[in-house]
């Protein structure tokens, strides 16, 4: 659009220098990402370690004190409206209207991103279908399972037809099953259309069957970034993410010698918060 | 915003039948107490048709000065953060809500006035004041609704918006002239009852529905003016609600 060309507009998320602090608790501490057009990006950490902060910090909810986010090579601070208009967002919390329909949920998405009128039937009963919801589009969403209501929000998020999806912990609380159901769905969303997936979880192996990169975040930083396999493969073989995350965590703390045992200490309490 | 607010009304109706209970209460007890006892001096007007409007104004603002504890509840389920997140421009979001807030007064209005014409009150025929009340309730909870929204967004939890809403709504009713005219009320109250929004409602409803003299120019222009206030208040406040 401005005749700018190369690598900078492959990229469809950079933040440089990202921090964010709630009073005097630091919950991003300066992150820098790249997420290529495309991917399937994910950001993998216990609870706390600042997933959700980086992801409202990119959708434009929180302003970035220090620091930097390009969305398609857009400044985020400065050309909010117009980043949003890229973005579908799925927030950690269920938040579909249990009051609505599965239809009503979606074709409100549809109108507040003004898809146009003639095309928004179309769109609404394209997207329900792709998650599985046709059939119950008439139901209240209330009377949806947990992983309804999560693949009716994908809908809503799908709607408009965004370059890049951002899901916060979309399989929080999920049955393996239904698990696995969102996430078939995801992966043909993103065959289909080839947008960009940043995702959010705490479930390594999730992470490690469906992204392609990863970036493990611990109390606000990003400790490793690469390929499931890139971070495997610097420990034994047949080690998982959760051996990969514990070593890096590990690596960081304070006290040599006593780092698992603080890194596994950190994420019980992370389990009962959550 | 507001067509989603219809969808959830025609949902749900208990909610519409159970509001009209309070506004009819006090129309059957209060109105029909005082009318008897005669406390109140109204000139030729029975104080029945006197007190309908007020209550037709006060119902709009009992439903729309709680109304900012949905956009609490819609923050804490996500919803917000959800809907700051799309292209639509925040004063787009808050009319929508102040709409909807306004239509549901509208369907208790309904209520009201159908029981006010079986008891007995006057009142018009003439469409184009109704189209009038209309416009006023709609106004008027637009207004009270969006300052619920703007307390939402510097209160921040529901309990103290809750509280505040309780402190305010009771010196905002009785502080107007919904009961009683404005010349009864001593002299400092006679000045809140000036700077109050829903005086100038029940004025214009007063004026519109039972042929009162009133400054219907005056009360259109109050209502729209503290209408467009509270809607940029609780437009540059609702992003802080999701930080
Ligand atoms: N609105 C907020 N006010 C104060 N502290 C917050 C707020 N949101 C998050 N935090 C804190 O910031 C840290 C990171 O939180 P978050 O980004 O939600 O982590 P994650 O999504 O990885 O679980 C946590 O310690 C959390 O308590
Ligand atoms: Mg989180």
């Amino acid at each position: 659009m401005n005749g700018e060309s190369g690598p900078a507009e492959r990229q469809a998320i950079t933040c440089r220098g990202l921090r964010h602090a709630f009073g005097d608790k630091v919950a991003v501490d300066g992150v820098d990402l790249d997420v290529a057009e495309g991917e399937i990006f994910g950001l993998l950490g216990p609870n706390g370690a600042g997933k959700t902060t980086t992801i409202r910090l990119i959708t434009t909810l929180l302003p970035a004190q220090p620091g930097m986010v390009e969305v398609f090579g857009l400044d985020v601070a400065s050309h909010r409206m117009a980043v949003r208009r890229t973005i579908g967002y799925l927030p950690q919390q269920l938040s579909a209207d249990a009051a609505l329909t599965g239809r009503e949920n979606v074709e409100l998405f549809a109108r507040l991103f003004d898809v146009p009128r003639r095309q928004r039937r179309e769109r609404v009963e394209e997207v329900l279908a792709a998650v599985g919801l046709a059939d119950a589009a008439e139901r209240r969403a209330q009377t949806y399972s947990g992983g309804m209501i999560r693949r009716l929000e994908l809908a809503q998020a799908l709607v408009s037809a965004p370059r890049l999806l951002i899901l916060d912990e979309p399989t929080i609380g999920l049955d393996p099953v239904a698990r696995d159901g969102v996430w078939e769905r995801i992966q043909e969303v993103r065959r289909a259309t080839g947008m960009t997936v940043l995702v959010t979880t705490h479930y390594m192996d999730e992470a490690d069957q469906h992204c392609g990169r990863i970036a493990l975040m611990h109390r606000g930083r990003v400790q490793a970034l690469g390929t499931p396999s890139e971070l495997k493969s610097g420990l034994e073989p047949g080690a998982t993410l959760e051996e990969v995350f514990r070593a890096y965590t590990g690596d960081r703390l304070d006290e040599p010698g006593d780092g698992f045992r603080d890194a596994r200490r950190t994420r019980r309490t992370a389990g009962r918060l959550g | 915003m507001c067509i989603v607010e219809l969808q959830k009304m025609r949902h749900d109706r208990t909610e519409l039948y159970t509001r009209a209970i309070q506004p009819a209460l006090w129309l059957l007890i209060f109105g029909e107490t005082f009318s008897r006892i005669r406390a109140i001096p109204t000139g030729k007007v029975p104080y029945l048709d006197y007190l309908a409007p007020g209550i037709l104004a006060q119902s709009a603002l009992f439903i729309a000065i709680f109304y900012g504890i949905q956009i609490i509840w819609e923050r804490d389920a996500g919803v917000l953060a959800k809907l700051l997140v799309t292209p639509t421009p925040r004063a787009a979001l808050v009319t929508g809500k102040a709409f909807a807030a306004g239509v549901r007064s509208l369907a208790q209005a309904v209520a009201i006035l159908v029981l006010s014409a079986i008891l007995g009150v006057a009142l018009t025929v003439n469409p184009l004041r109704w189209l009038g009340v209309i416009v006023v309730v709609m106004l008027g909870t637009a207004f009270f609704s969006c300052l619920s929204m703007t307390i939402a967004g510097l209160a921040m939890s529901r309990d103290r918006l809750m509280g505040i809403g309780q402190a305010i709504t009771m010196p905002l009713f009785f502080g107007s002239n919904a009961l009683y005219p404005v010349g009864l009320m001593p002299g400092w109250l006679q000045a809140i009852s000036h700077v109050n929004p829903l005086s100038y409602e029940v004025d214009a409803l007063r004026n519109l529905l039972i042929g009162t003299p009133g400054h219907l120019l005056l009360d259109f222009g109050v209502l729209v003016v503290a209408a467009i206030a509270g809607i940029t208040a609780a437009s540059a406040l609702l992003g802080r609600l999701v930080r």
